[in-house]
C-alpha cells in the first residue's frame, strides 16, 4: 500500500484544512477512504437510536497537485485508514502559511499519516514541521460497512437557509430543550420547534425553494402543503451545524419515512468541490 | 529593602512574576548587591528559575537599610501574583510599584501607585528562608545555541499546549530539531502523534553542538521563560550537555537577567539495545533529520517495509541523575524561626539508578564539581527542605 499526495495551492490547502476541522467537530475518530480519483472522510457510528453517520467526498484533482496510491490489491485498489480526527486537524493548522504539505504513509515504528509541511520562513532556510499520525489500516472485510450510503427516495426535501442563521436559532432553543422537531413541505416551508411543559416555541422560515424531486411520480398526489416531521436530538444537530466551517454553494435536506416508520433526516451540503452529506 | 520600579518596568517585573508562577509554589526573594533577585524552584525540585534586576532597573533601590543584614524572604507564589496578575491593568493604570521589606515587620509591602491617585497596598506575610542557590555554571556545558526569542517561539508553536516533554537536539546538516516526547507506555494502543520542528542553522545567532547530540527536557516550564524573553524581546541562550545533566536556558539585557535550569532525561544503558541504531554507542538520543528538505522525499513510503529507525528511544524512565540541592546557609536572620541546618546526607529516598516514578527527579542543583562520566554515579549531597514548614 502506497500513498503520497502534495498540495501547493493556499487555497485548497485552506480548504481541505477547514474539511478537517469540520470532522474533527463531529466525531472523535474517522475513517479515510483513499481511491485514484477520491478522498473519502466516512463516519459511522451505528448507535440504536439516533446514531449519526458521515460521508464525505473530495475529489482528489481538485486539492491535490500531485496524487499518487495503490491499493491493498490491485482487484481493490483502496486504502481504509482510521485515524483520530483531531490530529490531522492540528496537523494542518500548522500548514496555515506554508509553501507546500506533503501526505505520505509510513511506518515509523507504527504505521502512520506524515504530514510533512514546508514553511514560509524569513531566513534562507526552509523550516519544516512533520507530524506523524498514527493510524489503523481497517481489513478488507470491514470495507462493507463503509461504503456510500444509498439515498432513498426522500419524501420530502428542502433546501435550508443560511446554515449561520440556523445555527444560533438552534443554539438558543438547546437552552430549553433536548430535543427539536423539524418540519418541512414541499412549498419551501420549514420549521424549528421545540415543545416544553411551559413553552412552545417555534421558528418558521418560508420561501426556501425545494430541489427538483427525483421521481416525480411518487408525490404527485402528495399535498404541497403537508408537512413532514421528525424528532431529533438538538445537540446532534448542533454539532452538525457547528462544524459547517465552509460555505456551502447548496445545503439541503431530505426526509424520508419509510414503510416500516422508521424516519431518516439527511442533510446534504455542496461546495464546489467538495459534497457531503449526513 | 526599598526599591521603586517606575513606568514600562512595572510591567516587566510583572512579566517575570508570571514566568516564575510557572515554575513554583514559592517566591524567594533577596535583594543583593547587584539587585534584586526573586527565584523559586519546583516542588520536584527538577526546575529552577531565577531573574536578577539589577539596581538600575529601579529608580530607587536600596538592598538594606545601613547598619542591617540583608533581608531574604520567601512568599507564596500565588500571593505575590496576585498584585501583578493582570498584566493589561499594570500597564495601563500603574505609575509606580514600591516594594519593601522591614525587618521589624513580618510584612512585605507591595505598594502599586495607580493614576487618579489610587494606591493599592499589599501586605503580604512571609517567612524568613535560607537563600535558595543553584549551583550550575554555563560555561561547563559544552554545547550551546542562541536565537531570537522569535524564532524558538515559533519554533514550539506546532506543539500542543498540553505537551509535557520535548527533545531538542541537533541532526543532519546541523539542523536544528525539536520533536515532541512521548514516554513509551507498555500497551501502547492509542499512539499519541510525534510533531517535529525542524529549523536551519541560519536561524540561530549561535550553534555550538555536534550532530548527534539531544536533551529532552519539559516544555511547560521552558515556555514560562520563552514568553518573557519574546515579550521582550531577547536572545534566549541555551547550554546543554550530556542527557541528564541540566540544561540551562538564560536571557540577559543591560537591566535583568534571567535563568532557567531545567532537568533533562538521562539515558539508560539500556539504550543500545533498540531498534537497530548504529553501532556506535553514543550515550545521547540519536535524532536524525528525517525532514532535511529534500526536492522530493518520498523515499520508503511503502508501508510494508520497515524503515530504519529514525530514533532511538530513550528507553524507559530510567534513571535521572539526582545531583545536588545546596543551600547556602548565608547569614541566619536573627528572628528566624527555628530552622535546622541543612543535613550533610543524600536523602535516602533518591538513590540513583532506581527508576523514578515517571517524572524528572531532584535534580541539578548540581555541584559542578561532580564528574560527568557517569550519569548514574553516586549523587552528591542531597540536601532535604530544610524549612521546616510544612
Amino acid at each position: 500500500m502506497r500513498f503520497r499526495a502534495k498540495i501547493v495551492d493556499g487555497a485548497c490547502l485552506n480548504h481541505f484544512t477547514r474539511i478537517s476541522n469540520m470532522i474533527a467537530k463531529l466525531a472523535k475518530t474517522c475513517t479515510l477512504r483513499i481511491s485514484p480519483d477520491k478522498l473519502n472522510f466516512i463516519l459511522c457510528d451505528k448507535l440504536a437510536n439516533g446514531g449519526v453517520s458521515m460521508w464525505c467526498e473530495l475529489e482528489q484533482e481538485n486539492f491535490f497537485n500531485e496524487f499518487q496510491m495503490e491499493g491493498v490489491s490491485a482487484e481493490n485498489n483502496e486504502i481504509y485508514l482510521e485515524l483520530t480526527s483531531e490530529n490531522l486537524s492540528r496537523a494542518l493548522k500548522t500548514a496555515q502559511n506554508a509553501r507546500a504539505l506533503k501526505i505520505k504513509l509510513t511506518n515509523k515504528h507504527f504505521p502512520c499519516l506524515t504530514v510533512s509541511v514546508e514553511l514560509l520562513s524569513m531566513s534562507s532556510s526552509s523550516r519544516i514541521v512533520t507530524h506523524d499520525i498514527p493510524i489503523k489500516v481497517i481489513p478488507r472485510k470491514l470495507w462493507k460497512d463503509l461504503q456510500e450510503p444509498v439515498v432513498p427516495d426522500p419524501d420530502v426535501s428542502i433546501y435550508l437557509p443560511v446554515l449561520k442563521t440556523m445555527k444560533s436559532v438552534v443554539e438558543k432553543m438547546k437552552n430549553i430543550s433536548n430535543h427539536l422537531v423539524i418540519e418541512a413541505n414541499l412549498d419551501g416551508e420549514l420549521n424549528l420547534k421545540i415543545e416544553t411543559e411551559l413553552v412552545c416555541v417555534t421558528t418558521h422560515f418560508k420561501d426556501l425553494g425545494n430541489p427538483p424531486l427525483a421521481s416525480e411520480s411518487t408525490h404527485q398526489d402528495r399535498n404541497v402543503e403537508h408537512m413532514a416531521e421528525v424528532h431529533i436530538d438538538i445537540r446532534k444537530l448542533l454539532q452538525f451545524l457547528a462544524g459547517q466551517q465552509v460555505n456551502p454553494t447548496k445545503a439541503l435536506c431530505m426526509h424520508r419515512i419509510c414503510r416500516s416508520g422508521k424516519k431518516t433526516l439527511l442533510f446534504r451540503v455542496e461546495t464546489n468541490e467538495t459534497s457531503k452529506r449526513m | 529593602m526599598k526599591c521603586l520600579v517606575t513606568g514600562g518596568n512595572v510591567k516587566v517585573l510583572g512579566k517575570a512574576v508570571h514566568s516564575l508562577s510557572r515554575i513554583g509554589d514559592e517566591l524567594y526573594l533577596e535583594p543583593l548587591e547587584d539587585g534584586l533577585s526573586l527565584r523559586t524552584v519546583n516542588s520536584s525540585r527538577s526546575a529552577y528559575a531565577c531573574f536578577l534586576f539589577a539596581p538600575l532597573f529601579f529608580q530607587q533601590y536600596q538592598a538594606a537599610t545601613p547598619g542591617q543584614d540583608l533581608l531574604r524572604c520567601k512568599i507564596l507564589m500565588k500571593s505575590f501574583l496576585s498584585v501583578f496578575r493582570s498584566l493589561a491593568m499594570l500597564e495601563k493604570t500603574v505609575e509606580k510599584c514600591c516594594i519593601s521589606l522591614n525587618g521589624r515587620s513580618s510584612r512585605l509591602v507591595v505598594q502599586l501607585h495607580c493614576k487618579f491617585g489610587v494606591r493599592k497596598t499589599h501586605n503580604l506575610s512571609f517567612q524568613d528562608c535560607e537563600s535558595l542557590q543553584a549551583v550550575f555554571d554555563p560555561a561547563s556545558c559544552p554545547h550551546m545555541l542562541r536565537a531570537p526569542a522569535r524564532v524558538l517561539g515559533e519554533a514550539v508553536l506546532p506543539f500542543p499546549p498540553a505537551l509535557a516533554e520535548v527533545t531538542l537536539g541537533i541532526g543532519r546538516g546541523r539542523r536544528v530539531i525539536l520533536r515532541s516526547y512521548h514516554e513509551e507506555e507498555a500497551d501502547s494502543t492509542a499512539k499519541a502523534m510525534v510533531t517535529e520542528m525542524c529549523l536551519g542553522e541560519e536561524d540561530f545567532q549561535q550553534l555550538q553542538a555536534q550532530e548527534g547530540v539531544a536533551i529532552t527536557f519539559c516544555l511547560k516550564e521552558f515556555r514560562g521563560l520563552l514568553s518573557f524573553a519574546e515579550s521582550a524581546n531577547l536572545n534566549l541562550s541555551i547550554h546543554f550537555d550530556a542527557p541528564g545533566r541540566p540544561a540551562i536556558f538564560t536571557i540577559k539585557d543591560s537591566l535583568l537577567d534571567g535563568h532557567f535550569v531545567l532537568a533533562t532525561l538521562s539515558d539508560t544503558d539500556s539504550h543500545s539495545q533498540d531498534l537497530g541504531s548504529p553501532e556506535r554507542h553514543q550515550p545521547v538520543p540519536q535524532l536524525q533529520a528525517h525532514s532535511i528538505p529534500h526536492p522530493d522525499d518520498f523515499a520508503n513510503d511503502d508501508i510494508d517495509s520497515y524503515m530504519i529507525a529514525m530514533e532511538t528511544t530513550i528507553g524507559n524512565e530510567g534513571s535521572r541523575v539526582l545531583p545536588s540541592i545546596s543551600l547556602s546557609p548565608g547569614p541566619q536572620h536573627p528572628e528566624s524561626p527555628g530552622l535546622h541546618s541543612e543535613e550533610d546526607e543524600a536523602e535516602p529516598s533518591t538513590v540513583p539508578g532506581t527508576p523514578p516514578p515517571k517524572k524528572f527527579r531532584s535534580l541539578f542543583f548540581g555541584s559542578i564539581l561532580a564528574p560527568v562520566r557517569s550519569p548514574q554515579g553516586p549523587s552528591p549531597v542531597l540536601a532535604e527542605d530544610s524549612e521546616g514548614e510544612g
